[in-house]
Order: C-alpha cells, then structure tokens, then sequence
C-alpha cells in the first residue's frame, strides 16, 4: 500500500514580541561607534528571549537577521551567527537577508511562510544596520549596464535624489507639507516617549568608548523633541541646489537593530504565549528606482487585495519614514490627510532614526503595542519603502479586537 | 617607550597607567543614577590593565568624586568593571619592585587602601562587575565594593600574593575572610597559590567571592540590571555571619600546621597572610588595614618578594626563548615519527599529536612494546575525554593520529623523528644511523636523552646538523620545561625546528648547550649526590633529608629520588660522574637501595605534604658503611650542598652551558619546581654570599633579584 507524505495545511502566524536596541547616531560620536553591529543583534535577540522565558530556546526552527551591507561586523551570514552569539542551542539554524530597508520586514515575511506552509513553527525575525561602520552603498559596485541601458536614472541610486524626483513628480507636496508632517512626528515621538509608549520595547545595550569607559544606551540618541517648522525650514538640501530635501524631513544615518519572535498559529497557546499580531497577508511591489518613495502604494494596495481588504478597513499605519515626501504621496494617494491620526501614532523614523534593514520590525514592534491600546481597531499594516524602487507592506489582525478572527485555523472563504 | 608616563610626582616611571574612566548610568524603571567607573589602560587584550602608584591616585580621585556624589544625593549606586577580558590583573609588578626603601613600601601600600576605602565606605552602595580576570590587586578592588557579578567567561580570579613573596594588602587578607569565611579564605590565599590555581568564575559564585554570575553576551547589561534591583530593595544577597572565635582559631592553627610541613619557614609571605587572617575576624578597620600595611611594608622591602618578581618575569620572559635562531629557519612539521614506544615515548606521541594536530608514528621492537605505547595514549586520552578535559572529539582525532609499527622503514616519510629509547649511547647511535639510511635529509632528529651528549650521538651520521636535543621531563604534558640542545654541529634550521615544535607543544624552551645533564639534570643529580655523599660519610638519613628546608624547594631530596626514581637517579648519577668527576660521587648505599628496591620515603602524611625519608633506609646504608669520619648537621650539609652548587653554577656559566643565570633559573622553576622566593637558584646563592664566597662574584646586580643595597 503506497504510504501518502504529510500533506499540511496552511496555517497562521502571530507575531508574539519585538524588541529593539535604542536607535544610536551613525558618526564617530555615535552610541555605537566602538559597539559591533552583531553585537546589537545579539544584545536584541537575548533581551526577546529574556521577555518570554516560557518558549523553550531548542524550540526556534529559525533565525532570519537582515543587514544591507553584509560584509565586515554584519557578514558571516548574520542568522546563524547571532544565533550562536547569543548562546541559542547549536541545533537552532540561521540565515542572512537583504532587501535594503525591507531587510527586517522580508526576515519577518520568509521565516512567516516557513510556519504558514507548516515547516517550522517558532521564528526569531529581525535585521541589524550599523551605518556608522557600514554607510550607505559603500564598496557596492553598481553594474555599468544600470545606466549605460538607461535602466535607471542616474539619480536612482541616491535615495535623497529619488525623494526629490517626488517632490517634481507631486508639486503639491510642497516643502512646506514635508517640514511639517517632520516636525508632527518629532512631537509625536516626544510625546509617545513621554508616554511611556516607546522605552518598554527597547533592550538596554552597553556601550564602550576608550575614552569615557563603558556606558549604557537605554533610549533612542536622533529625536529633536525642539524641532519647529521655523527651525529647519532653512536647512542645506545636499542632494540639490534649491532642492526640498533636508535632515530636518529626511530619517537621519542611525545605527541600530530590531528582532522579533513568531509563532504558528496553533503553536502559541500551547507555549504559553501572547498572540500580538495575526499576519493577515504581504506584499511586495516595484516600482520605477528614481521614485522608490510611492513604492509603499502598490504594495499595499496587493496586500489588501490579498487580504480581501480595503484602505478603509485599516485602523493603524505605521509606515517608515525614509523621507517625509514619500510618507506624503502615500497619505495622498490614499486620501489621508497628513496628519491623519491613525498614521505613526507614536512618530517615525524622522525622529528615531531609520537603520536600514532594521526598520521593518521597529514598525511591527509599535504595531503591536497600539493593537493593545486600540481593541476598537482590527486591522492594521506595516508599511516602507525600498531602494532601487520596490515597496513592501504586511497587512495584521488586532487580536484585542472583538470580532478577532483567532488564529489555530484557517478560515475558508465565504 | 611609548608606554611610559609622567607620575604625579614628576617622576618618569615604567608604569602602564591605568585609567579610571567615570560614565554614568542612568539604571531601568527609574531606579536612579550609578556611576560606572571603567578602569583602562588603554592598551589592548595582550596589556592587562593593572595598578601602580599612578593608576591608584587616579581610581583614588575618581572615588572621591563619586562619593562626593553620592553624599550629595546625585546618585543612587556606583560600580567598577574593566576593560574587555580583564576587571584588574592586579598590582603593577615593576612598581612593587621599583619601590627603593619602607617608606616608599608603606605609601604603595597606603595608597591601595586610600583608593579602595572609598568604596567600601561610600554612603550607596558598591558594585565590581568582573568582566574579566581579576588577580591580587584587582580582586580586592572587587571586594572592596558592597557587592559583586562576574562573567561566567572569566577565565582567573584568586589572590596569588604569597605566591610572589607578598600578602593581598589591599583589604583582601582583612575583606575575603570576612566575606567568604577563614576556610576559603585560607584557600584563596595560601593553599591555592602555592598550587598556581585560580579560581574559575562559577567557583568564585560558589564560595561567595561573586553574588552573581551572568553570560558574557551581556554580561554588562544584566549586572546593572540586577544592581538596580539591589538599589531597588527587590534582591538582598544573604552573607553568612562570621564563624566563631574558636573555629576560626582551629582553623589558622590547622592551616600553620600544614603551612610549616610544606615551606619550613623558607618563605615569610604566606606566614604573614596567615597572621593577618588570624586576627582578620575582629579587628577594627583602621587597625586590620593598618596591619596590612605593615605587612606589605616589609615583604616589599624583603629579598624573597624581589627574588619572586625576578622569577615572575623571568619565566614569562622565557616565552621567547633567549638566544633562539630566527623562527623562519624552522622546517615545516607535517608528520612526526617517535622511535621507542615506552612511558616516555608514549606520553610524547599523544603530545605531538594532540598539539601539533599531525600524524605520529611510534615504532618498537616488537609488537607487545608498540602495543603498549599506543594502548597508554588510547587510555590517557580515554581518561582525559571522561575528566571533561578533552572533547570526545579531539580524542579521537588524537588516537587517530598515532600510528605503530615496528618497522623502521614506516618513519621514513617523517619530517621529525624524536628518539626515546633507552639511555644508551650505542643504541642511540645505532637508532639514527637507521633512520638516516631511510629519511630525506632534510628530516630533524631529536634526541630525548637527559645526559648523553648529543654531539657524540650524531657524530658518525652524513649529515649530523640535523640533530638536536629535545630533552622533555616527565610527566611530559604537565612539565613546562623543554631543553633544546644545540650539539657541536647542529644547523640553525633544525634548532629552529626544535624551538618551533617546543612552542606548538606550549613549552618553555631553554637554549642548552651539549653538556653532561644540560641544567636541570646536571643540579638536581648534583644535590641528590651531595645528599648521598653526606650520609655515606656519617650523617644520619634524616638531618641530611631536613637540611636544605630553607631553600625552600617543593620537596626533600628522598622524596626527590622516589618522584625521579632511585634507579633513574643513580643511572644518571653514574653518567655523570663518568663525564665530570667525582662530585657526583659513587654512593654504595644507593646502589644497594637501588638494587633490593628498597622504599626511600615514608607514605605522604596527607595530600600535598611532601614525604620524609624512610629512616629504615639509615640501615641501608650503615650495612654497606666504608669511612663515616665526617658526619654533618643541618645546617652543615646545607652549607656543602650550597657551596656544591655554587660552584657547578659558576662552571657551568663558564661552559656556556645557557646564555646566563635567569636561563638556569628558568630551567630550576620550570624543570624542577625550584621556588620563586629563591628565583630559582641563582639570587639565592648570591644573598645568603654563597656566591661571593665561593666563586668570588656575585651571580646578579644587586637590585635585579634583590632589595639591593
């Protein structure tokens, strides 16, 4: 008699904890000039661990670490790696990622499809950038054909370039919106701190510098909480003369990492822990590299396709802010104002710093935390846009929400 | 030198500095402030972090900040940890050594308590956080705090002052008793010293010396966060009370005991750690830190403490070797055959195989012997693999790498071939001169002989430069030393290959030349003969046995021949007498013991404490007694046995048998076990003037192993 292989069925995925380093300055007088870049992803993925002593450690099935740059401190297949640094079993395997900023949100997406088709069932997701020892496209050698063939403009590859091509693009998203909707989040952030919103979520990392000893960072080192309008709106635009783009509405050089854990659907409870998030579906989308700031718009509008959603159905954005001009075409395109209150509650990355491939879960890791503050909200998405021209968004369920879909089956379709 | 700074008097010094770097930490849930103070020397993790008088005036300033802080109500705990891979290795050794007279003796001292009083007196609590290696001096900093964590990863903690002629002075004989109770202090400052042994850091959690132990991956992270719980009043770490006055006495009266039948008195260092331990329970501060003072006052000012700085330098010197032909000449190692399958050659095999990770070869005769040699590596590494000492893995690779036969032809391939066969000289000859026929000639051949001389072993091969001696002592994997023997006609490349190969096994390697018994051999055999030649005229077995406890040395002369074994001795005795004279005299009463395999020593009174001589062995040799006119004393036969080595010292110096006194000093710490306090040997003889007197010079300037003048 023919023996049949285990056939499983699709399953869900909730995302149980993040946690993340506090966001340093990428210069020589940074938090993390003299810190390692694993040594942050290892410090993020202890303090995960530490949260939720229920899950049993030998149960992991997976460690996915993004990094854009992954030579140096954040080569040598970053997962795997980390996973040894950070004292997991030997048994517990590892892989590295990169899809720039998305970098986090794809280590997320990924090891979620290895529990979604139901060949692993816990997963440490995350990504780490140290910009301070690795700047941005350093070392990289861009194939001449890029633009020898015209596949790209030449200013593609710069992202302040492609944030200004949107401000040609969108002349009504003036300079004036962008300074503005900068300066929102610089007090949204200062408020959620004061809140008390943004300290839980970070793991304390000591820092040493041969010249003041060890130290310990425990909060974020960019925000400005003073900025105004009437304070960067004279700022320098480096990347054009009379340009739009400036450090007061652009996310600052950061360094810094972020990791989250996610559990199958039908495994949490039996692990004793807290189902945050449902995954409700992903996407990702390109789009023309000299414009990589709408990316977001179309891979949102595939996610909720995906899901059988519509904008309207969405109760929280948390959407990176890599530039405020590409925060704008989203809001704009999706008939938001711009200061639309279900949109970075708690501020963005203007604020707190954007490391590359880190970011993804910073989102998700907030997410969840205004999913227990919003029951009234069910749905929300994770948003950012990616360079070279590609935008990704995952689309959550807000387990506090009465009509909660739950998470130990699949639904069929009505 | 780069390293060199300005001291706050003005006065250029040798010291590193290290710094006391102040940050502060702002502790979770609102807790507070803590001031985290760093200490760095700046250099990397080959310079540890140590302190001198700089580097104390320093921490002191730093200190005293704090605490001001602290009184004012700006902070609410401080800390102190290092550098990475090291909290503090303890005292800076060249400036305890500088120190030119008691005066300055007692501020070096001073200023240790000034420095670390400030945070056993500090109106908030206290935190070490050991990083990473904390000895001596950088342990009693951590004990000078209200609490300790420590890295599960550090590698040494301990207080090993009565090891280098000196007491922990800076609150450690006054502060670990009181911490961690006279028993384990004892431990820590006496008896695991004297076995060159610190503690691991689950240990130091263990006997109370840390409260808690967390990963290395952040380490830092959690000791600040379990200080803050400390601060927060959510964790009290529970310290046992004192023991009672009378237990507390039975047991500094039991540690004096087992004290004097080990040292003798040879050594004031640890008698006055003991004295200070003694009276640690109730003294008050002032009076306790007063007493360390005096204490490290005068071991400062001792010849014992300066003789066991020379030792301590001398052997770290001797990592690289003196006189060594330049590394690159050394030939590639890639297989290594061993030629006799004995006790010796056995232990050789798993070596060579173990730490220089080639295949070796062993061959014998026939293959009983080869089967006996490799069932000695197979069970040796079976009971290291079971003792946790060796993976399961590297086992295997080590008992798969040793290879026997008993065809010489099998070695042929060999890039070295290290003979240990039987102390022979025509069989050694023969040994090579087989070898020669089948090897490339390129191929090293080294010699294990202890007293042969290797020139005459290689003097009828084609190509004699390629032997050399490799003269290991037994056991071969816990004996630091090697001699290399550079014979008459030894290339530079084959005397590199030996040094290369001597580092790999992670040996001291000495540079010897091709004389009878080298150094080690050559004064331990001297002594022994000396010893015998004593009781042959008359003197009773056991003054002879008592007579050399001053020098301090690990063992009694019987005890010695027991280890070495009587007939080893006597076999080495004889050949040397027939290569240097008659002061390495022919002993009938030894040959007898020799020959009826008569017990030399009584069975050890307990572990660890040397054996005395059978007295039965009197017997022995009055029943053989030719002329008994001069019997001696104590200090008579001490005084014949100094002046003997005196002047085989000065003889051997005058042969070029090593490059100068440290390397004989060198080869006695490391070849014999010779103690620190003494340098070896060599300062030794010059303070007690043997030297002067008997060879009209002294062996070293007076200040280099000695207070001086």
């Amino acid at each position: 008699m023919a023996i049949s292989a285990h056939r499983p069925a699709v399953r869900d995925v909730v995302f149980v904890e993040g946690v993340r380093t506090p966001f340093g300055k990428a210069r020589p007088d940074g938090l993390y000039a003299d810190t390692r870049a694993d040594d942050l992803a290892v410090k993020a993925v202890r303090e995960l661990l530490r949260r939720r002593p229920e899950l049993p450690v030998e149960r992991v099935d997976e460690v996915a670490l993004a990094a854009t740059t992954q030579t140096g401190d954040q080569g040598l297949t970053l997962g795997r790696s980390v996973a040894v640094l950070a004292g997991l079993p030997r048994s517990v395997p590892g892989f590295a990622v990169d899809r720039m900023c998305a970098g986090a949100m794809t280590a997320v997406t990924t090891t979620a499809s290895a529990i979604g088709v139901g060949q692993q069932d816990v997963a440490l997701a995350g990504g780490v950038e140290h910009m301070g020892h690795h700047p941005m496209g350093f070392d990289s050698d861009p194939n001449p054909r890029f633009v020898s063939e015209k596949l790209v403009e030449p200013t593609a590859l710069v992202m302040g370039s492609t944030a200004e091509n949107l401000h040609d693009r969108f002349p009504h998203l003036t300079k004036e919106r962008a300074d503005a909707y900068a300066v929102a989040s610089q007090q949204k952030y200062a408020a959620a701190l004061a809140a008390g919103q943004i300290t839980p979520d970070l793991a304390p990392v000591a820092v040493r510098s041969p010249e003041l000893g060890w130290g310990l960072a425990t909060r974020d080192e960019l925000a400005r909480p003073g900025t105004t309008v009437e304070s960067i709106a004279d700022l320098k635009t480096p990347f054009r003369p009379a340009g739009r783009i400036t450090a007061g509405n652009a996310s600052p050089l950061t360094d810094g990492a972020a990791v989250c854990l996610l559990v199958a659907g039908d495994v949490v409870a039996d692990l004793g822990l807290p189902a945050r998030m449902r995954m409700v579906s992903f996407s990702y989308m390109g789009v023309a590299p000299e414009v990589m700031g709408i990316g977001p718009i179309p891979s949102t509008e595939r996610a909720l396709a995906n899901a059988g959603l519509t904008i309207d159905d969405i109760g929280l954005v948390e959407i990176n802010e890599a530039f405020a001009v590409q925060v704008l075409s989203f809001l704009d395109h999706f008939g938001m104002a711009d200061d639309d209150p279900r949109v970075n509650r708690y501020g963005g990355a203007i604020a707190v710093g954007h490391p590359l491939a880190s970011s993804g879960v910073r989102l998700m890791t907030q997410l969840a935390r205004q999913f227990a503050e919003h029951p009234d909200v069910r749905y929300g998405i994770t948003t950012m846009c990616v360079g070279l021209g590609m935008g990704g968004t995952v689309v959550w369920e807000n387990p506090h929400h009465a009509d909660y879909s739950g998470h130990t089956t699949a639904p069929t379709e009505n | 030198m780069a390293d060199t700074t300005t001291a706050a008097g003005g006065a250029t010094t040798g010291e590193r500095v290290t710094r006391s770097l102040v940050r502060d930490v702002e502790l979770p849930s609102g807790a507070g402030t803590l001031a985290l103070i760093t200490l760095d020397n700046g250099l990397d993790h080959t310079k540890p972090s140590t302190l001198g008088p700089a580097g104390l005036a320093g921490l002191q300033e730093a200190v005293s900040r704090v605490a001001e802080r602290a009184a004012a109500g700006e902070i609410v705990a401080a800390a102190v940890t290092g550098k990475p891979y090291f909290f503090v290795a303890g005292a800076d050794l060249t400036s305890v050594g500088a120190v030119a007279d008691a005066e300055g003796a007692r501020a070096l001292a001073a200023a240790g308590h000034a420095a670390y009083r400030g945070l056993t007196e500090m109106s908030v609590p206290t935190f070490a956080f050991v990083n990473g290696l904390a000895l001596g001096g950088g342990l009693e900093l951590a004990l000078s705090c209200t609490y300790r964590t420590i890295a599960a990863d550090v590698p040494a903690v301990g207080l090993p002052e009565t090891s280098l002629g000196l007491v922990p002075g800076w609150g450690g004989s006054t502060l670990l008793p009181r911490l961690v109770g006279i028993d384990r202090a004892l431990e820590m400052i006496i008896s695991r010293p004297a076995a060159n042994k610190p503690y691991k850091a689950q240990e130091a959690v263990e006997i109370g010396v840390a409260d808690a132990i967390f990963d290395a991956a952040d380490f830092l992270e959690q000791s600040i966060a379990w200080a803050a719980a400390v601060v927060r009043g959510e964790i009290v770490v529970d310290r046992p009370g004192p023991a009672s006055a009378e237990q507390w006495q039975a047991s500094v009266d039991a540690a004096r005991q087992r004290l004097d039948a080990v040292v003798h008195g040879a050594r004031p260092a640890p008698y006055r750690a003991l004295d200070l331990l003694e009276k640690a329970r109730d003294r008050d501060p002032d009076e306790a830190l007063a007493a360390e003072e005096d204490a490290l006052t005068d071991l400062i000012m001792s010849d014992e403490m300066r003789a066991s700085v020379y030792a301590f330098q001398t052997v770290n010197k001797g990592k690289r070797p003196t006189g060594a032909p330049d590394a690159d000449l050394a030939r590639p190692v890639t297989s290594v055959g061993v030629v006799g399958a004995g006790l010796m050659a056995s232990q050789l095999a798993l070596l060579l195989a173990q730490r220089l990770g080639v295949p070796v070869i062993m061959r014998d005769l026939d293959t009983e012997r080869v089967e006996g040699g490799l069932s000695a590596v197979r069970s040796t590494v079976e009971r290291l693999v079971r003792s946790g000492r060796m993976s399961e893995d590297a086992g295997a690779k080590v008992v798969g790498a040793v290879r026997g036969t008993t065809a010489i032809e099998d070695l042929a391939s060999c890039d070295l071939v290290i003979e240990a066969v039987t102390e022979v000289m025509a069989v050694k000859k023969a040994v090579f001169a087989e070898l020669e026929d089948i090897v490339s000639p390129e191929t090293v051949l080294a010699t294990n002989t202890s007293a042969l001389s290797v020139s005459t072993m290689a003097a009828d091969l084609r190509h004699p430069e390629r032997v050399v001696g490799l003269h290991f002592f037994n056991p071969v994997a816990q004996m630091p030393l090697v001699e290399v023997v550079q014979a008459d006609r030894t290339s530079p490349e084959a005397l590199a290959t030996a040094f290369a190969v001597a580092k790999r096994l992670r040996k001291t390697a000495v540079l010897v030349a091709d004389r009878p018994g080298f150094v080690v051999n050559r004064l331990l055999v001297l002594l022994m003969g000396e010893i015998v030649g004593a009781v042959e005229r008359g003197t009773p077995v056991e003054v002879a046995d008592r007579a050399l406890r001053p020098l301090g040395l690990p063992m009694g002369p019987f005890a010695l021949f027991d280890l070495v074994g009587p007939a080893v001795g006597l076999h080495v005795l004889t050949s040397l007498r027939e290569d240097l004279g008659e002061r390495f005299p022919r002993s009938p009463g030894l040959e007898k013991i020799v020959a009826d395999g008569t017990p030399v020593v009584l069975p050890a009174p307990a572990k660890g404490i040397p054996a005395d001589v059978d007295p039965a062995l009197q017997d022995v040799f009055d029943s053989v007694a030719g002329d008994r006119g001069a019997p001696l004393d104590e200090a008579g036969v001490l005084d014949q046995v100094l002046t003997s080595l005196t002047r085989e010292v000065g003889l051997m110096l005058d042969e070029g048998v090593v490059a100068g006194p440290q390397q004989i000093d060198l080869c006695m710490i490391l070849g014999a076990g010779w103690p620190f306090s003494s340098g070896g040997i060599t300062p030794y003889l010059d303070r007690t003037g043997c030297s002067e007197r008997v060879l009209g010079r002294r062996l070293n300037a007076r200040g280099v192993a000695d207070v001086g003048s």
